[in-house]
């Protein structure tokens, strides 16, 4: 894209870094359709952020009705429902978790780690001018769009949206008159989730190229930074994965629209229609979906993962602990995480056999997370730990990873799993998870990036006032959860008090809504000081952090290019507190004496 | 601000535990103890796998809530300069590895019993009990006939509930679990039992009902807008009442309103069959 010449623009521009190529491209060019993969990764972020607060608003009407069945819901309840009187109906209740589980998986989680961080930071944290494919990187997050009007469309359609839950099993989501959601909802969910997997493969062949071609010299792979490693194992797992969703998406679609027998048994009498004709097998679609699925849950918290060993180092202010273990374990769960999708399916009537070998290969998958959590504790170890913003929702990370990796082994272990199999229990694990784990990472990520982003630091106070809203907010909606589905209450259920042996929950239930509705609200103290630092904010220098990666060697925000020399890599990402100078860090590009040059061959 | 940030997480991970002690004291845990012989070894199993990982999680958290408060900053000191430990990482590795591969086989057997066929009780797979269908958003449940065995396809003389099932107590049952329409989730969670019915499939499913009693049964996969309503109950009762109770349903069924001969033949069955058990 810009014809890069270190000499031409390289002291010149550093303190007005938009100097160089600003009159070239206008408004359209630079902030609409941009190729520029700082942009891109800003356009994803905003756009996340705007559809968290859309997913979380259908999960706080998911809570209203867990907590309030039947009662109508305060100020909005009419405006949506007035034909029912303000309540929420049970087919807009499915419609309400199914959805609300596509827009935090499909269009929050996975593409705020690998769209808006995996964007803005492998270019920058690589000493690449910018992604392999500009273009194609544009078009993956325009992709996201379609995918968007789908899913919204699919609330005005007859029927109304998809209500055959987020992982869509038929014969529920095949047959149309199982569901109201399976009219033309479930259509347009198929075509959605097409959309987004596009995107994301766009997303995962980019960075994969980047990473493998555009590394500046001395950047050998173990001298990347955890987030690139995770990012690129995570396009890996994409590029591996996905086809397998797209593909049983399309005999999805096919058996909707074209009558085709993927996954529809003959002789089903559904509302009673007619029985259909076939000799589909509904689990057929489960061993595909999960295939991918059950990856995807990895796709969602490495990136996460790579983001908070970073942030740890820096504000341990000390070296990531085992550095190549970090790095194996990533690939170790990524590598496992192809081999248990089964413990999805244990009661799902599968043969037996397969649920002791999932049991093993998921119980496995538990040991490199353990170590990884191992690992960050060693790095806090010793440290000299500063507790900013962007450090404590990392903590946070620690610990909700633990609670999310531990609650995994009750559902690993197949004999419990018959029990708390489809309870709230499951609810709590994957919360844990990814609002837990990867949430806190990304607002970690937001607070500490977002200098380099902007030029201007996010307000501290209001920093730790939301990350304390949100943790005791999401603790407490969170942790009961697990509780609930030890006392055996089952999720997607539009009133659990209808048996009585759950009636004695509903006052626990009240207090997780309103912590729910705590921790919803709070997210708008994140909002706001985003865009308030976005004007107002402290104005900052290059390195605000004194961290050694190569994106802080940019300048803030970084112009087109990113660099105003090619750097030249010497060292790892982690040599902080190191005995060889006299600063508490040290790095990648600076040349001490003895330092032996780039391997500049090396790509 | 270090210390208020160690003590912060230590909070969190201390309410935690407390919220998981005090929980059952509300009720707010298992549906009771369980009520079959295999429901008891799951709880046990869980609550084995309970210590384990509450163990780890103290574990894990007194550390944490350690490291913040010890090397806080404005101590005037320099990080460690260390870049890791192989020792450490091997320790680590192989402590957690042991743990997690003996939980994974150590519940293999239980699974095993639940699920394997062959381990089944023989006699009840040859007589199961009733054949359950799952169809939006009830279960509807066939007996044979007193005295008779379940046949694949419907008998004329068969029996029929909906959402009403009804076993002995004291030895283990099989019951036929099918779905006419879409996935539904065959769970009795006092009894620790859940099972996918699947289209297309027909799925053995054994328990033992250690006490007569009333049951609720759950449907547990999602299966359209009244699946929350997709409620059944299990009632469990001696073996002289469940015969008892198929020659009443039996009667109400056959009884045209006018003879009460059939309902007369199917005594005599009975108490034939009753005689041929005994």
């Amino acid at each position: 894209m810009s014809t890069l010449n270190p000499a031409a623009h390289g002291a010149a521009s550093h303190d007005h870094s938009d100097a160089h190529g600003h009159h070239e491209i206008g408004f359209v060019r630079k902030y609409l359709f941009s190729t520029d993969h700082k942009m891109i990764g800003i356009q994803f972020l905003f756009t996340t952020l705007f559809l968290m607060l859309f997913g979380g608003a259908l999960a706080l009407a998911v809570r209203w009705q867990l907590a309030f069945p039947w009662k109508e819901m305060p100020i909005i309840g009419n405006m949506l429902f007035s034909g029912q009187g303000g309540v929420i109906s049970p087919e807009f209740y499915t419609m309400l978790f199914t959805m609300h589980a596509t827009v935090m998986i499909f269009l929050v989680i996975i593409p705020v780690l690998a769209g808006a961080f995996g964007n803005f930071l492998i270019p920058l944290q690589i000493g690449a001018d910018d992604m392999a494919f500009p273009v194609l990187n544009m078009l993956s997050y325009w992709f996201m769009w379609p995918a968007m009007f789908l899913f919204g469309l699919s609330f005005f359609v007859e029927g109304g949206a998809a209500a055959a839950g987020w992982t869509s099993y038929p014969p529920l989501s095949v047959l149309k008159g199982a569901a109201p959601g399976s009219l033309s909802g479930q259509t347009l969910w198929l075509m959605g989730i097409t959309f987004v997997g596009v995107s994301s493969m766009m997303g995962s062949v980019n960075y994969m190229t980047t990473i493998i071609n555009m590394r500046a010299p001395g950047m050998t792979l173990f001298r990347m930074p955890m987030t690139i490693w995770a990012m690129f194992v995570t396009a890996i797992l994409q590029a591996f994965a996905l086809p397998v969703l797209t593909a049983a998406g399309f005999m999805q679609l096919s058996d909707r629209v074209f009558d085709t027998t993927f996954f529809k048994p003959g002789g089903l009498i559904v509302n009673n229609a007619e029985a259909t004709i076939g000799g589909g097998q509904a689990l057929l679609w489960q061993h595909l979906f999960w295939f991918y699925s059950h990856p995807a849950v990895y796709i969602m918290v490495l990136p996460a993962m790579g983001i908070v060993s970073d942030i740890l180092a820096v504000f341990a202010r000390k070296p990531l602990f085992g550095y190549k273990p970090m790095v194996y374990s990533l690939a170790a769960i990524a590598g496992l995480g192809f081999i248990v999708w089964g413990h999805h399916m244990f009661i799902s009537g599968m043969n037996p056999a397969l649920g002791m070998t999932f049991m093993v290969s998921t119980i496995m998958i538990a040991l490199p997370s353990a170590v990884k959590v191992f690992n960050w504790l060693g790095t806090l170890w010793g440290g000299d730990i500063q507790f900013t913003t962007p450090s404590i929702n990392c903590i946070a990370f620690i610990s909700m990873f633990t609670v999310g990796g531990l609650s995994g082994i009750f559902m690993a272990a197949v004999p419990v799993d018959i029990y708390i199999h489809d309870t709230y229990f499951i609810v709590a694990h994957f919360h844990y998870v990814l609002f837990g784990s990867t949430l806190f990472a990304v607002f970690g990520g937001i607070h500490f990036w977002f200098p380099k982003m902007f030029g201007r630091m996010m307000h501290e106070g209001w920093g730790k006032v939301h990350f304390v809203l949100s943790f005791i907010g999401f603790n407490c909606t969170f942790f009961p959860m697990h509780i609930l589905g030890v006392a055996g209450m089952p999720r997607r259920l539009a009133d659990p008090y209808n048996y009585p042996y759950l009636e004695h929950l509903l006052p626990l239930n009240q207090f997780m809504t309103m912590s729910a509705m705590l921790m919803g609200f709070t997210q708008l103290i994140l909002i706001a000081n985003i865009f308030y630092s976005l004007f107002y904010g402290k104005k900052v220098g290059r390195n605000p952090w004194n961290a050694n990666t190569l994106e802080w060697t940019a300048p803030s925000p970084p112009g087109h290019g990113n660099f105003d020399i090619l750097p030249v890599v010497y060292r790892g990402p982690y040599e902080y507190a190191s005995p060889l100078v006299e600063e508490d860090y040290l790095p990648q590009t600076r040349y001490l004496p003895n330092d032996t040059g780039p391997a500049s061959t090396h790509h | 601000m270090g210390k208020v940030w160690s003590a912060f997480f230590v909070f969190w991970a201390a309410a935690a535990v407390g919220l998981c002690w005090v929980s059952p004291h509300y009720g707010w845990w298992l549906p009771g103890e369980a009520a079959s012989p295999l429901g008891t070894e799951i709880d046990d199993l869980f609550h084995l796998i309970l210590i384990i990982t509450a163990i780890t999680f103290i574990g894990t958290h007194a550390v944490l809530g350690y490291v913040l408060w010890k090397f806080r900053t404005g101590q005037n000191r320099r990080g460690t300069f260390t870049h890791g430990s192989h020792n450490l990482e091997v320790i680590w590795t192989i402590v957690p590895a042991s743990i997690m591969l003996f939980i994974s086989l150590y519940q293999m057997d239980v699974w095993q019993r639940y699920r394997v066929k062959s381990t089944f009780d023989q006699q009840a797979m040859r007589a199961p009990v009733a054949e359950v269908t799952a169809r939006q958003f009830e279960w509807r449940i066939r007996y044979p006939a007193p005295g008779k065995v379940l046949k694949d396809m419907p008998q004329p003389d068969d029996l029929y509930t909906v959402n009403d099932l009804h076993v002995p107590e004291g030895r283990p049952v099989v019951i036929k679990l099918r779905s006419e329409d879409v996935l539904h989730s065959f769970f009795l969670p006092h009894l620790r039992v859940k099972q996918d019915a699947v289209p297309g499939l027909v799925i053995p499913v054994w328990f033992e009902a250690l006490h007569s009693g009333e049951y609720d049964l759950v449907c547990a996969e999602l299966c359209g807008w009244g699946h929350y309503k997709m409620r059944g109950r299990l009632t469990a009762e001696r073996e002289a009442d469940f015969q008892a109770y198929l020659k009443k349903l039996s009667e109400t069924q056959f009884d045209d309103g006018v003879t009460s001969q059939p309902a007369e033949a199917a005594e005599d069955e009975n108490s034939q069959a009753a005689e041929d058990e005994s």
